[in-house]
């Protein structure tokens, strides 16, 4: 676990070090991410402490979110402001997300069976 | 009496009551969440709110909070890296999807932010909102180090995440019924491109299939937006 953690921790300070030398405008964390998946299909698999590390961390995702989430309380005013753009754009963009998606992704499939009917 | 009065005055300025409060918060919300099992009740938007109203109820400045509660905070970092590990146990589901799966992230990760800041922008939604808007689709970690960096508020962002999240779960499987969308592997992609982990959360109760690939949907779906949302914005930004 604390063996999985460290690794964790040392993608994450690799992915830093990467966007701060290249200025790559993409979170630190994310390029250690890639770099974990790339590490990962190289080595075949996550050794198990980071597989435990990781699942302890992903199943209280949700709480790392509330402190930065609790900041929505500075802009009350704006959201007080702007909550029918915001409202619409979230419920409609989403929507709209799920559909194109969802279409387009049935079209490939369904062009990919019909070209090869024997497959 | 005076000297208890003393001795919380002093305490509440430690992390110690801010830490556990959060804790306690966010765990009350998580059982709350498993008894009812309703989206709406979502605990990360509950956590959120309860705190929220407590600081406001103590007039407690937010900077104090945030400063109390940093090493939560702090956790973000090695849980977004946390993620490549769920991704690569979908490796093998990958393969056989390639084609669809490259033309669904490539044609629903555009689309999950132009729509957004189409919308908003014809509604009269000002720049700041329009950037903290348009990572909407992505899951939170990814989502504000994005708005960080092209400009938009983190917090905000995290916020809207979440709404966009419950927005998806609770409207997902009608939306599919009525497009005539039955193959899960499709569905469940949409749903965690759409709508990151709140989605996926979601997405596994339908089946294992449309979770599995709900969570590969939510995974790709941040590294493009990370990717190409900076390159949008340095793009066509300076029409938002």
């Amino acid at each position: 676990m604390l063996w999985g953690l460290a690794i964790l921790l040392v993608f994450q300070l690799l992915g830093e070090l990467i966007v701060a030398s290249l200025a790559l405008p993409i979170p630190g964390p994310v390029v250690g991410m890639m770099l974990l998946f790339v590490a990962l299909l190289v080595r075949g698999g996550p050794p198990a402490s980071l597989t435990n590390a990781a699942k302890g961390l992903l199943n209280h995702l949700s709480l790392f979110f509330a402190p930065a989430g609790v900041g929505v309380v500075a802009y009350l005013t704006l959201i007080r402001k702007e909550w029918l753009p915001i409202t619409v754009a979230l419920v409609g963009s989403t929507l709209i997300t799920l559909t194109v998606t969802a279409l387009g992704m049935q079209a490939l499939a369904r062009g990919h069976r019909e070209r090869q009917p024997h497959d | 009496m005076t000297s208890l009065a003393a001795r919380w005055v002093a305490l509440a300025t430690t992390p110690l009551v801010w830490l556990s409060a959060t804790l306690l918060i966010y765990l009350a919300a998580q059982w709350a969440y498993e008894r009812s099992r309703l989206a709406w009740l979502n605990p990360v938007l509950t956590s959120i709110a309860v705190v929220a109203a407590l600081l406001l109820l103590t007039r407690t400045p937010y900077s104090a909070y945030f400063e109390a509660t940093r090493f939560i905070h702090f956790l973000l970092g090695p849980a977004t890296v946390a993620l490549a590990v769920p991704l690569y146990e979908r490796i093998a589901r990958l393969r056989h999807m390639l084609g669809p799966v490259t033309v669904g992230l490539a044609l629903g990760g555009i689309t999950a932010i132009l729509s957004a800041v189409a919308i908003g922008r014809a509604l009269g939604a000002s720049r700041p909102t329009l950037l903290s808007l348009a990572p909407k689709s992505v899951t939170t970690a990814i989502a504000m180090g994005v708005s960080e960096k092209i400009g938009g508020i983190p917090s905000l962002t995290a916020v809207l995440v979440i709404l966009t999240g419950i927005i998806g779960a609770i409207s997902a499987d009608a939306l599919f019924r009525l497009l005539r969308i039955h193959d899960d592997s499709i569905r469940g992609f949409a749903i965690g491109l759409a709508s990151h982990g709140i989605g996926t959360a979601r997405a596994f109760q339908m089946s294992a299939e449309t979770g599995a690939f709900s969570g590969l949907g939510m995974g790709l779906n941040g590294v493009f937006t990370a990717l190409v949302l900076p390159l949008l914005v340095d793009l066509v930004g300076g029409l938002w």
